[in-house]
C-alpha cells in the first residue's frame, strides 16, 4: 500500500486561505475580512500539531493481517481517554489507525490534537435565513461517518431540521379548537399553531424548499456550558473539552444511555448495531474524540467537527450551508464571526430555562 | 471453618433434593434461562437492534422491570421493619425470608442492568480502581446503594441462618444495628432509583418531586403483595407454617400503600391535565394516546382497573382475611403496579421526545424472552434461597443432624 496523506486536511495546511474562505453565499458576510485573519491565528497552532499525528500512518498500514484482533484486544483494556498519558494516547491512536486502515482498506488517520489555549468554540445560526434544505444534515453524515443503513436505528443523523408552521389566523377558524375549557372560555379564538413545531413534522419531504407555509429550525448538540449529559454519565466518558465541545470517548462508553435521557435537545444517538459505513464513503480524516468510526452499543453526537475545527477549518455544516445561515468561531476572539453575531444581533439560546447555557446561539436579522 | 463447609454442603445437598414437582419447576425455569442466554448472546453480537429500542425511546421493558424490581427489593423491608422495630412475633419468625427475597430482587435488577446496557462487556469501567466511579451520576449512586443492599441482606440473612444452623445465639451487638442499617438502606435504594429518572428536566413526565414517595408507596404495595403470595405458597407446599397475623399485617400494609399510590397517581393526573401544558404530553399519551398513537392506552387503563379493584378488595375485610381470596387481590395489585410503574412510567417519558417527535415503542420478541428469562432466573434463585432458609428454620438442616429430605 502506498503511504498516502489524507487529502482534505493536507490542503487546508498548504493553503490556509482556503479554509478561511467562508462557504457562505451571503455577500454581506464575505465583505468583512477582519475575522479571516484572526480565526486563522487561533487555529494555526492546531494545524501544526496535526502534522505529527499524521506521520507514520502509511507505515502502520503495512501489516494488517491480524491488526483487527490485536487492536480490539488492546482497545478493550485501554483507559479512559482523559486519564491517558501522552504516550498512551499515541498508542491508542496507532492501534485505531491500524484497525481502521485494515477495515476500510485505505489509510485512515486518527487525530489526537487537544484543545488549543485561548479558544472557546461557539456557533450561531440565523433562523431567518434557513431554507430547510437539509444540506447540513447530509454533509454532516458524510463528514462524520454516521451509520447509514436502512433498518430502523441504522440511519443516524445528528442534525435535525424542525419544520415550524407559519400559521394563518382565519375568520373561518373563529371559535373552534383550543381552548375548550368546558364552556368557560367561549369565543374569541381562532386557534392556529403558528410558530409551533407540530408533532410528526420532522420528516418533512417537500418538492422544493423553502415551503411557503413553513419556517425551519435546525438543531443539533448545543455543546452546553453546563451539560446535563455530562453530569449523569456514570463512567465520565462524556465530558467538555477545554475548547468547549462536549465529546465522547467511544471506547469507554458503556451504552447505559443516561446521557440520552438527560439531553433536553435530543442530540444524542445510540448505535443499536454496528454502524453501516460503506468503505468507499468512509471519511479517513478522523479525530479520536470526533468522527472516527464508532462501534456497536455506544452513544454518539455532534462534536463540531473536531477533526476540522482544531485545524482551522469550518465544521462541515457551516461549509455546506448555501445561505450562510451558520456561523462558527472563537467566542474569546472579539473579531470572530460568532462574536460579531453576539455583539450585533438579537440572539437566544434554546430552552434557556433549563440552565444548560448552550454555546449554540440562534439569531435573526 | 469446618462448620462453615458443613453448612455449605448441608445447605446445597438439602436444596438439591426434591420431588418430581420440584425438578419439573426448576427444569422449566432452567429452560427459560437458556433462552435468556441465547437472546443475551444475540443482543451482544447483533446489537440492541434486536430490541424495540431506538434513539427516540431508548429505555424500555428492561428498564421498566429494573425500576419495578428495585421496588420489590425495597418492599422486603415490610417484613423486617415490623419484626425488629415493633417486635411482631409472626413476622420475626419469617423475617429471613424477606431478606432472601431482597437478595433475589437485587440480583434480578443487576441482570436487567446487564440486559439494558449497550456494552455490558465494559461494565468494569464503573468499578474502581480499573474504572471510574462518578459520584455526580445518579446511576453511579444507584449501583452503590444496590450493591450495598445486596451485601447487607446477604450478611443479615445468612448470619441469621448460620446461627439457627449451629444453634449458637445471635450476636445482638452488631446484628441488630446492621438490621436497622438495612432497613434505612432499603428506603435509599428506591429513593435513588426515583432520583435516577426524576433528575432529568429534559423528561417532564418524570421531573417532579412526587416521584420518590410514589416509588416507595408502590414498592410497599407490590413488594408485600408478592410476599403474601409466596407465603401462601410456602404454607401450602411445605411444613413451614406462617402465622395468619404476619399475613394480615402485610395485607394492611399493602392496603394503605396501595391507597397512597392511587392517590398520588390521581394527584398527578389532575395537576398535569388541568393546565395541560406540553409537559403533560407524556401522560396524555399514556392515558389517551397522542398524535394517533395509542399503544399504551390499554396498558394504563388496565393498570387503573387492577389497582383500584385490588384496593377495594383489600378494603373489604371478607377478602382481606380470607386466605383463598387474598391471593387474587395480591396478584391484581402486583400486576397493576408492574404495569403502571414499569412500562407505564418509563415509556411515556420518551413520548414525545424533547424536540417533540412522537414515536412508539414495541418490545420485541427478544425483549420478552429476555425478560421472561430473567424472571425465571429470579424464581430459580428464590426457590433455592427460600428452600434452604425454610429447611434451616424447620431444623431439617442442622449442624450434626441427619440430612433430611424436604417435601
Amino acid at each position: 500500500m502506498t503511504p498516502a496523506q489524507p487529502p482534505s486536511l493536507d490542503s487546508s495546511q498548504t493553503q490556509p486561505s482556503c479554509s478561511a474562505t467562508p462557504a457562505s453565499a451571503n455577500p454581506a458576510q464575505c465583505g468583512s475580512c477582519a475575522p479571516k485573519t484572526s480565526r486563522r491565528d487561533f487555529l494555526k497552532a492546531g494545524g501544526m500539531l496535526s502534522l505529527s499525528s499524521l506521520m507514520g500512518t502509511g507505515a502502520l498500514m503495512t501489516h494488517s493481517d491480524d491488526a483487527h484482533a490485536a487492536a480490539e484486544w488492546g482497545e478493550h483494556f485501554q483507559k479512559n481517554y482523559r486519564l491517558m498519558t501522552e504516550q498512551e494516547k499515541i498508542e491508542a491512536r496507532d492501534r485505531l489507525q491500524r484497525r481502521y486502515s485494515a477495515e476500510y482498506g485505505k489509510p485512515v488517520s486518527v487525530d489526537i490534537t487537544g484543545a488549543q489555549p485561548g479558544v472557546l468554540m461557539g456557533y450561531a445560526l440565523n433562523i431567518r435565513k434557513c431554507i430547510g434544505c437539509r444540506r447540513c444534515v447530509h454533509a454532516c453524515v458524510a463528514e462524520n461517518n454516521q451509520s447509514r443503513g436502512t433498518r430502523p436505528g441504522e440511519k443516524i443523523e445528528w442534525i435535525q431540521v424542525l419544520r415550524m408552521e407559519r400559521g394563518k389566523f382565519e375568520a373561518e377558524k373563529m371559535d373552534h379548537g383550543y381552548p375548550e375549557g368546558l364552556g368557560i372560555q367561549v369565543g374569541g379564538n381562532a386557534y392556529t399553531p403558528a410558530g409551533q413545531v407540530l408533532e410528526g413534522q420532522f420528516h418533512y419531504n417537500p418538492e422544493a424548499v423553502p415551503e411557503k407555509d413553513a419556517t425551519y429550525m435546525p438543531i443539533a448538540c448545543m455543546q452546553c456550558e453546563k451539560p446535563p449529559c455530562v453530569k449523569v454519565c456514570p463512567v465520565r466518558t462524556t465530558y467538555r473539552e477545554g475548547d468547549g465541545p462536549v465529546v465522547i470517548d467511544y471506547n469507554w462508553c458503556i451504552g447505559c444511555r443516561m446521557c440520552m435521557g438527560a439531553c433536553p435537545y435530543w442530540a444524542r444517538r445510540i448505535n443499536v448495531t454496528t454502524p453501516v459505513l460503506p468503505k468507499a464513503e468512509m471519511n479517513p480524516v478522523t479525530h479520536y474524540l470526533g468522527n472516527r468510526p464508532r462501534m456497536r452499543g455506544v452513544v454518539e453526537k455532534c462534536h463540531w467537527c473536531l477533526q476540522r475545527t482544531r485545524h482551522g477549518r469550518y465544521p462541515a455544516c457551516v461549509e455546506v450551508c448555501p445561505v450562510g445561515a451558520r456561523k462558527f468561531g472563537n467566542l474569546l476572539d472579539p473579531e470572530s464571526e460568532v462574536s460579531k453575531v453576539l455583539e450585533r444581533k438579537n440572539v437566544f439560546r434554546l430552552k434557556a430555562d433549563l440552565n444548560t447555557f448552550p454555546k449554540f446561539f440562534y439569531f435573526y436579522d | 471453618m469446618k462448620a462453615l463447609i458443613r453448612f455449605a454442603t448441608d445447605y446445597v445437598s438439602y436444596v438439591l433434593k426434591g420431588g418430581m414437582k420440584f425438578y419439573a419447576w426448576m427444569g422449566a425455569l432452567a429452560l427459560l434461562m437458556v433462552a435468556m442466554l441465547y437472546v443475551f448472546y444475540l443482543q451482544n453480537t447483533e446489537g440492541l437492534i434486536v430490541t424495540g429500542m431506538t434513539s427516540q425511546i431508548h429505555e424500555g421493558l428492561y428498564f421498566a422491570n429494573l425500576v419495578f424490581l428495585v421496588g420489590v427489593a425495597a418492599g422486603a423491608v415490610t417484613i423486617v421493619f415490623p419484626a425488629y422495630v415493633y417486635h411482631h412475633e409472626g413476622m420475626h419468625k419469617v423475617s429471613v425470608l424477606g431478606e432472601m427475597l431482597a437478595i433475589t430482587a437485587v440480583i434480578m435488577v443487576m441482570m436487567f442492568v446487564f440486559a439494558h446496557m449497550g456494552r455490558p462487556d465494559r461494565l468494569w469501567h464503573m468499578i474502581p480502581p480499573w474504572g471510574i466511579y462518578s459520584l455526580s451520576s445518579m446511576l453511579g449512586w444507584d449501583v452503590l446503594v444496590l450493591t450495598g443492599y445486596l451485601i447487607l441482606n446477604i450478611i443479615c440473612g445468612f448470619y441469621y441462618l448460620w446461627c439457627k444452623y449451629t444453634g449458637q445465639p445471635i450476636n445482638q451487638r452488631w446484628f441488630i444495628p446492621l438490621v436497622f442499617v438495612a432497613i434505612a438502606w432499603a428506603l435509599s435504594i428506591h429513593t435513588v432509583t426515583a432520583f435516577l429518572i426524576a433528575t432529568m428536566p429534559a423528561r417532564p413526565m418524570w421531573h417532579h418531586t412526587v416521584m420518590p414517595i410514589r416509588f416507595i408507596a408502590t414498592a410497599f404495595a407490590a413488594g408485600p403483595a408478592l410476599i403474601i403470595l409466596i407465603f401462601l405458597i410456602i404454607r401450602n407446599t411445605t411444613k413451614f407454617w406462617i402465622e395468619d397475623s404476619a399475613i394480615r399485617l402485610l395485607a394492611s400494609i399493602v392496603t394503605w400503600c396501595l391507597g397512597i399510590a392511587i392517590f398520588l397517581t390521581f394527584s398527578e393526573v389532575v395537576i398535569e391535565l388541568y393546565a395541560r401544558t406540553e409537559h403533560a404530553n407524556g401522560l396524555y399519551y399514556l392515558m389517551f394516546g397522542l398524535h394517533g398513537l395509542t399503544r399504551l392506552v390499554p396498558w394504563f387503563w388496565s393498570a387503573v382497573v387492577l389497582m383500584i379493584g385490588a384496593f377495594i378488595l383489600f378494603l373489604t375485610p371478607a377478602v382481606r382475611n380470607n386466605m383463598t381470596l387474598l391471593p387474587i387481590a395480591c396478584a391484581m395489585a402486583f400486576t397493576g403496579i408492574w404495569i403502571e410503574k414499569g412500562m407505564g412510567l418509563i415509556v411515556p417519558g420518551f413520548i414525545p421526545t424533547p424536540i417533540g417527535e412522537v414515536t412508539e415503542y414495541f418490545p420485541s420478541f427478544v425483549e420478552w424472552l429476555m425478560t421472561l428469562g430473567i424472571w425465571a432466573f429470579g424464581f430459580f434463585i428464590l426457590t433455592i434461597l427460600l428452600k434452604g432458609a425454610i429447611g434451616i428454620l424447620l431444623g431439617d438442616i442442622k449442624l450434626g443432624g441427619q440430612s433430611a429430605v424436604a417435601n
